[in-house]
């Protein structure tokens, strides 16, 4: 098996630590080595945040090169078309949660806003294979992350690790009172995208 | 969440990051004392220390107020006969210097492990310096772990050769070997019995390096270091990975760089005319340099390149050692600037691999085609790169309620545009960011008082306003306070006071009342100003008009003026207030017919938590709004609404 490479970015305050942990964890499961970094410390003050994990069975580096990333996992439409013009690569996949986080760039009037087509646009251009993931009425937006690693699962996105295996990292990581809620979304799309159970 | 799992005597394994793994290492191999000041990219060590039960912690740990202090006290744990270890970010070692160069000349009874976090690529640093220079300035051994199970597996060996040689040793990690992670295990272990008796001996000495003492201290530390040569030679972490049989071509490396490294050679294969993959020696220490090891790798390869992170460390040690040797071998070193640059991630490695021998490293990793799309020609991808540039970069700010903001924001409005604002280190760096544009220059932590006073020599036209947070006061701040009053310096002091270390993660410092241990004695920063002679006004940022009048005031009496600007870290209260029971949510909105769209609440006080719709109209982010209210006085048209209770949804 190969090795894949994941990259994920979002903004700080999203929660794509424990996504990160719980892909982490999932892939380790599953009995393939992991290699994976977050971003730390000032850069999680509402700016960008990244990070890495690359999964497979001979792995030494837990960076991911810029045009290399097999799959692309963002928390939100800017970031996403970031994403994709930075670690994709050509063929690759994208899945992200459609919601905005205004820039500063926009705020200040400076920048067009990022519309849902030109990420569809430029996935296009770069032949990957993009899937928004939105879940209308949300109980709280720090769970979008769940229904983000749920699409993933039920997609099969990452060679090796079976959806038991998410659900079981999931089930260990997220803290005791918010699992039953978030437990139900990720079994919820889940169902929705057509794999079978958990 | 708790975490006694760390110091469990049985076998462990966990999946960690580089910054957790040590803390377990602590725990195996006895460490007894563990002092730090906080700094990217190592506090997370501190984290996964707090997550052990503070009765079950087997060492006592402190945050101190300076990375100088922190090794003082290992230091003084350590002649007493406690294993010690001390540690902090890179640029923290440059505060530390002035103790550390000493330690080598120290019979250091106990041991000392003095972890530094470099940070190549200048992730959260202001330079990328490469510490293994501060090492062989004073004869200090240097581990250079790869990945988390190496810090742990390195910090064992380090302690154990620092208690048996009596010295100092170094574990040098970077910022992806501390943030890195993969599951890491480490043995069952027997908990140390730990005698606490007071073991410091002036005769085991002797400590005062003074005239006439210091050449045989320093004969001393020479001879520990040459000892240390040799367990550079024997340790199981220096290792050959062999290439392609018979191949003349070889690699030294260390590090990081050698996770890289093999990154990078998975995907090389013996082609037409190539041999194939190069042998690899990677080192374990690289201070003392194992000179035994290098050569006989020199003498059995035709080519061999150096590939180091940031300067020529190995590099003036190896070529050295190839020419009292008088070995033919081709040293390939560094021959481009960009090699002393950045980090040595698995791009930049293939880069300098592939101008180093192009014939076997290609430039880059062919693009692999998806499953079900045909890549796209190399045109469309460029056009599209191009175009990406376009797409700006989304940096921190300041949070939502950050007290900062709202300093920055009355601060601006007291000063003249030619006026000169000298940053220092702390969340408030981040004033230099439009909108606010508040902190012109920046050097390094405690340094704004000192720039500010050479700044306002021979000048009156320009009034110069120094920043300074408060953990950096106590931590480096303070001398500059006390010359601009020695030397009777005329400039204006903003301290901006958030209570805690609020960049690295909020932790305690000595005005916030308690330590990492528990509460203790809060140091006024008022009132020590006082007590110094300066002129001392305070006020919450929140009132922005007060804030303004007293910079007003502040730069129209001249002289040396301080003006504490006070407002707790919102971040750090907000995580505090929802967990309580009964927290409400509170937030501010706009009233649509009051606003007519001057947008001094999006662009020019500029909280994240405003979004400016394509109408022009603004509303509030429900996810980000805390509620605080500090927006309110800066709207002209009075359209914010006080902030009010807001439906919770089902508690996740």
């Amino acid at each position: 098996m190969t090795t894949t490479q994941i990259y994920m970015i979002g903004v700080g305050g999203q929660g794509i630590g424990l996504l990160a942990e719980v892909l982490a964890h999932a892939g380790d499961r599953a009995g393939l080595a992991i290699r994976a970094v977050d971003t730390h410390g000032l850069a999680q003050r509402g700016g960008s945040v990244e990070s890495f994990l690359r999964v497979g069975t001979r792995v030494f580096s837990p960076l991911v090169a810029p045009g290399e990333a097999d799959l692309v996992v963002a928390l939100e439409r800017t970031e996403a078309l970031r994403g994709l013009c930075t670690y994709a690569r050509p063929g690759g996949r994208l899945v992200w949660y459609e919601t905005t986080w205004q820039p500063l760039g926009v705020r200040l009037g400076r920048e067009a806003p990022v519309e849902h087509a030109a990420v569809l646009a430029r996935a296009a251009a770069l032949g990957v294979d993009a899937r928004p993931v939105h879940v209308p009425d949300l109980p709280d937006t720090r769970m979008q992350n769940v229904a983000v690693l749920a699409t993933i699962a039920g997609l099969g996105w990452i060679p090796g690790i079976d959806p038991a295996h998410y659900r079981e990292a999931l089930t260990a990581l997220v803290p005791p009172r918010a699992a039953a809620a978030n437990l139900a979304l990720f079994d919820a799309v889940l169902a929705a995208s057509g794999a079978g159970p958990a | 969440m708790a975490d006694p799992s760390l110091t469990q005597p049985e076998a462990w394994s966990e999946i960690v990051m580089g910054n957790t793994a040590i803390v377990r290492a602590m725990a195996v191999s006895g460490t007894r004392v563990v002092t730090a000041y906080p700094g990217s990219p190592t506090p997370e060590i501190a984290e996964a220390i707090s997550r052990i039960p503070a009765g079950e912690r087997p060492f006592f740990f402190e945050f101190s107020t300076n990375e100088k202090v922190a090794t003082e006290v290992a230091f003084g744990a350590s002649i007493n006969g406690h294993l010690a270890c001390v540690f902090f970010k890179s640029v923290g070692l440059n505060v530390a210097a002035d103790t550390f160069v000493q330690l080598s000349m120290m019979e250091l009874v106990g041991g000392m492990v003095i972890v530094i976090g470099d940070d190549p690529g200048c992730n959260s640093s202001q330079n990328e310096q490469d510490n293994r220079h501060l090492a062989r300035l004073c004869y200090t051994p240097v581990w250079e772990p790869m990945n988390p199970q190496e810090v742990h597996d390195m910090y064992l060996e380090a302690a154990a050769w620092s208690q048996a040689q009596r010295m100092p040793v170094i574990l040098r990690l970077s910022t992806h070997v501390c943030h890195a992670k993969m599951r890491v295990r480490s043995a069952a272990f027997t908990p140390a019995q730990h005698d606490d008796t007071p073991r410091f001996d002036p005769a085991a000495g002797p400590y005062l390096p003074i005239t006439k003492l210091v050449a045989p201290l320093k004969r001393r530390a020479l001879e520990k270091l040459e000892r240390t040569r040799e367990k550079a030679e024997t340790t199981p972490f220096l290792k050959v990975l062999p290439g392609a049989p018979g191949t003349r071509r070889g690699v030294i490396t260390a590090g990081l760089p050698t996770a890289s490294l093999l990154e990078v050679l998975e995907g090389v294969a013996p082609g037409l005319g190539v041999e194939g993959p190069p042998d690899v020696l990677r080192l374990g220490l690289v201070h003392p340099l194992p000179v035994r090891a290098v050569t006989d790798f020199l003498r059995s390869h035709d080519e061999v390149k150096i590939l180091e992170e940031l300067d020529d460390f190995l590099e003036q040690g190896i070529v050295a050692a190839a020419y009292r040797e008088g070995l033919s071998c081709r040293i390939r070193g560094k021959e481009d600037r960009e090699e002393w640059i950045g980090e040595y991630t698995p791009p930049k490695v293939r880069e300098i691999l592939h101008a180093t021998w192009p014939d076997l490293i290609p430039s880059a990793a062919p693009a692999t085609p998806g499953p079900s799309v045909d890549a796209p020609s190399p045109d469309v991808l460029s056009a599209d790169v191009l175009s990406a540039d376009v797409l700006s970069a989304r940096a921190p700010q300041m949070c939502p309620g950050c007290g900062h903001r709202s300093a920055f924001h009355a601060i601006a409005q007291a000063l003249a545009a030619e006026d000169i604002t000298v940053a220092d280190i702390g969340c408030h760096t981040l004033g230099f960011l439009p909108p606010y544009h508040m902190g012109q220059v920046l050097l390094c932590m405690g340094a704004s008082c000192g720039i500010a006073a050479g700044l306002s020599l021979f000048q009156k036209s320009r009034r110069v306003v120094a920043f300074l947070g408060d953990s950096t006061f106590f931590h480096a701040g303070i001398p500059g306070v006390i010359n601009a009053l020695f030397n009777r310096h005329d400039f204006t002091l903003i301290v901006m006071e958030n209570g805690t270390t609020a960049m690295t993660g909020h932790q305690a410092h000595a005005g916030s009342g308690e330590n990492f241990n528990g509460p203790t004695q809060a140091i006024s920063i008022k009132d020590l100003l006082v007590s110094l002679g300066a002129t001392v006004c305070e006020t919450d940022t929140y009132q922005q008009g007060k804030l303004t009048q007293l910079v007003r005031e502040a730069n129209e009496a001249g002289g040396f003026q301080v003006v504490i600007a006070r407002h707790p870290c919102m971040l750090a209260h907000m995580r505090r207030e929802t967990r309580k029971p009964g927290f409400v949510k509170r937030q501010v909105r706009i009233l649509a017919d009051k606003c007519d769209q001057r947008h001094v609440c999006v662009k020019r006080f500029g909280c994240p938590s405003f979004f400016l719709e394509p109408t022009g109209a603004v509303h509030v982010n429900a996810d980000l709004c805390i509620g605080d209210g500090s927006c309110l006085q800066t709207c002209p048209s009075k359209a914010i609404a006080p902030p009010s209770a807001v439906p919770t949804k089902e508690e996740p």
